[in-house]
């Protein structure tokens, strides 16, 4: 081999972030996004300060291990709940995806809300795209340091009311603002308020997309999702191509298209990608191109929708919005939809129709059963209640299931709301009536005041020979 | 600290620890690097020069730097972490934190936090104590925690555990009595009797006098020939027959049997004597939860109406 060995250099195999300074965007799909903050922001930060029963309406006590969502308290023992809900979640973010891509990702996600507001603080402070690249690349001066101070403060202050509230969901928001007022904040509480408020600061200010294209695990599987009815943001590519600047020249036959290369989709783009390169896993489907690009085509006098939300085969077979309507219902869509709507039928009638009471019985296991006077056979029963309701009750304890079985002594036992017991309960039968071994007992528990407060549990009854 | 037979091991697995971190730390810094090709126009190439099955070649997308970045705080993370905790071999860490070490502190924390509950029932009568319902609750609780098991969750008792409910006392019922019991256990003996008393039938004549003493029903000749028999009998349960709370001999003329009042059994308890033992819990709970608890058992057999904590009254506020 006579060919001289190739050159060769060294490359770096991690990059550094490049800063994305997104311009800000006007339209329609902005707009919504505006709403989804506002919305999604007043329920997180106004919802703990609501009050019911004098507590907290929505507190997730994890050291009482209560969790209160307004009218309703669940236990450790309610977690199947949590589980459904998740699982409804989940399938509610399928078919969203399945229909219109990452709406979610786009309009409603913390990390899009968040980055939204640190960006529109951003705006304020530092100026639009233009003036923060320029920021950038000024040296330091008293104006710079004061822009990215105030900056830097503004973020600090909107992170930590975040953590604030975050935390106020786990412990008394009311006794937690007191505390924090006067500087009495217990060790944890602490913690976690400058845990996630710096997550937030730091989620929102510094690592933004970085979170989404590298961290997010929802990012990277919801592509399973999309298929070729599924609503993407698109560049139209058949009316776009070839791109090139309009001049006064061009006139309609120049045989350029639509697209003059303004560059404002990229300009807008919170991930810092060209869209006219088409569908790309970065793309959060914000359609902040989709704004951008709307008011360029009104202004050269071109129709709008040369980037809209379409789907693959819309695109490919120029169909209207209508025909995409029409593949809206199909086999994924449907069967997302339906274990959606089965679960969360499933789930709303399985907590409407839940008992607040819970009843727990353990045979004593230190002796058989024991002979008393009469020769009735005596066991004995630890009854584990638990009024899961807010209420307290009297509970009137029974058995059946045996004809001769009764309760001796107490029947009645007093309960606070949100309270467990366990009662010690002795049951006597007669010898007669029953064979020796075991016998199939059920025990009823029934608040006093409220008869359809009931719940009954399997036990067995021992008879030794 | 010697969880192995050898001291190898400790170096065997604090090596291969540091082996294993420093090993990540070097393959870090070799793999954020990498050499590649020019192409024809001097640029580096796009693809990392690997290839694999003859043309399938490795694109390089670089990861972020931050994301190796937190690697390196990994393994920062990681030496601080075996320098102040147990992890290296046997290294107990410079912190001195072991598990049992932190039991101690939920311990003395619980004990902080308890304590004064406790001691300040510990300052009142047994009497008084047991008629207080958060005393009472307490007392509840630690009964089915740790009395349980012998005694039954109603502390109407089993074979050979005593019924604590019926007012009837080995030891005698004062709340002092049972306090001491509890503290510091009982051990009770009954010898066997069969070769003091004679033979199989002398057993049968004392059981049925004893069964007599409690008008259960007795074969009257059996009864007469066994009365003279008793004395034997009498040094522990008394002539009377109504036992000796000192011994802890229990009360014949009654109706209450800790091992059952059948012949057989009364024989059988004649013959083979009886062993049983009470564990003593005062080193284990501690005199202030003993008093609590002692109360409570003492309550159960005295206290009439048994106070409750006042639930309703509480949740009414």
């Amino acid at each position: 081999m006579n060919a001289p060995a190739p050159k060769e250099a060294i490359i770096k195999m991690y990059a550094a972030r490049e800063e994305i300074h997104p311009r800000e965007v006007k339209g329609t799909f902005a707009t919504l996004r505006r709403v989804c903050v506002w919305l999604t922001q007043l329920l997180f930060y106004g919802l703990p300060w609501l009050a019911l029963h004098d507590r907290q309406a929505v507190l997730f006590d994890l050291g009482a291990r209560k969790f209160y969502l307004f009218g309703l308290v669940l236990w450790p023992q309610d977690f199947i709940y949590l589980a459904g809900l998740l699982i409804i979640s989940a399938y509610g973010l399928f078919l969203a995806t399945a229909v219109a891509g990452r709406v979610w990702c786009g309009y409603a996600c913390p990390q899009t809300v968040y980055t939204e507001i640190f960006l529109w603080i951003e705006r304020r402070i530092e100026g639009d795209r233009s003036a923060r690249i320029r920021l950038d690349r000024q040296p330091w001066s008293l104006e710079k340091v004061a822009k990215r101070g105030g900056k830097h403060l503004a973020w600090g202050t909107v992170a930590l009311w975040t953590g604030f509230t975050f935390v106020g969901y786990f412990t008394p928001i009311r006794t937690l603002a007191e505390a924090a007022l006067h500087v009495r904040l217990g060790p944890w509480e602490a913690f976690w308020i400058v845990f996630y408020s710096l997550a937030t600061y730091g989620n929102a200010g510094w690592l933004r997309e970085q979170v989404c294209k590298y961290m997010c695990p929802y990012a990277r599987f919801q592509s399973a999702m999309f298929d070729r009815d599924t609503l993407i943001v698109s560049y139209d590519t058949a009316r776009g191509e070839p791109r090139g600047a309009l001049r006064n020249g061009n006139g309609k036959d120049s045989g350029k298209g639509d697209c003059i290369d303004c560059s404002l989709c990229v300009q807008v783009c919170p991930v810092g990608i060209d869209i006219r390169n088409g569908l790309q896993y970065e793309c959060i489907g914000c359609a902040a191109c989709v704004d951008a690009c709307k008011g360029v085509m009104d202004k050269v006098g071109k129709p709008r929708g040369l980037i809209r939300y379409a789907t693959e085969n819309a695109l490919a077979n120029g169909w209207d919005g209508w025909r995409i309507g029409t593949r809206i219902l199909r086999p994924r869509t449907i069967g997302y939809g339906l274990v959606f709507v089965l679960m969360a039928v499933g789930m709303s009638t399985a907590l409407a129709l839940r008992t607040p009471l819970k009843l727990d019985v353990i045979r004593d296991r230190g002796s058989m059963g024991r002979e008393v006077e009469d020769g009735r056979i005596e066991n004995v029963y630890r009854l584990q209640l638990m009024n899961t309701g807010e209420r307290a009750h009297w509970f009137r304890l029974a058995v059946h299931g045996i004809a001769s079985a009764d309760i001796v002594e107490e029947e009645l036992v007093d309960m606070a709301g949100a309270s467990a017991r366990a009662v010690p309960v002795r049951v006597r039968i007669d010898r007669a009536a029953v064979v020796t071994g075991s016998n199939k007992l059920t025990f009823t528990a029934t608040a006093v005041d409220d008869p359809a407060l009931t719940v009954t549990e399997q036990a067995v009854f021992i008879v030794p020979r | 600290m010697s969880d192995f037979t050898s001291g190898f091991w400790n170096w065997y697995v604090a090596l291969i620890t540091v082996l294993g971190i420093a090993g990540c730390a070097i393959l870090l810094w070799t793999q954020s690097r990498h050499r590649v090709r020019l192409d024809e126009h001097g640029q580096p190439e796009k693809t990392t020069g690997h290839v694999w099955d003859e043309d399938l070649t490795e694109l390089n997308t670089p990861m972020p730097r931050w994301w190796m970045g937190m690697f390196y705080l990994t393994i920062a993370f990681g030496a601080g972490y075996l320098v102040l905790y147990p992890g290296l071999g046997s290294y107990a860490g410079r912190l001195g934190w072991a598990s049992s070490g932190a039991y101690k502190q939920e311990l003395a924390k619980a004990n902080a936090d308890y304590g004064p509950l406790f001691a300040q029932y510990l300052r009142r009568d047994l009497k008084e104590v047991a008629a207080d319902p958060q005393a009472h609750a307490i007392g509840e609780r630690l009964f089915l925690t740790y009395c349980a098991q012998c005694h039954g969750s109603d502390a109407r008792g089993n074979k050979g555990y005593p019924n604590l409910t019926d007012n009837d006392w080995l030891y005698g019922g004062d709340p002092s009595v049972i306090k001491e019991t509890i503290m510091k256990g009982r051990n009770g003996q009954m010898p066997p009797m069969g070769a003091a008393l004679g033979g199989d039938a002398d057993v049968e004549n004392v059981a049925h006098y004893v069964l007599s003493l409690s008008g259960a029903p007795a074969d009257p000749v059996k009864v007469a020939f066994g009365k003279p028999k008793f004395g034997a009998c009498a040094a522990c349960h008394g002539a009377d027959a109504h036992g000796n709370p000192m011994l802890g001999a229990p009360n014949l003329t009654d109706k209450t049997w800790l091992y059952g009042g059948s012949p057989e059994t009364v024989m059988e308890t004649i013959r083979k004597g009886r062993n049983n033992t009470m564990p003593a819990w005062g080193e284990f709970l501690g005199e202030d939860k003993v008093h609590v608890l002692a109360a409570y058992v003492w309550s159960l057999s005295n206290v009439t109406v048994v106070p409750q904590a006042a639930a309703h009254e509480v949740a009414a506020k």
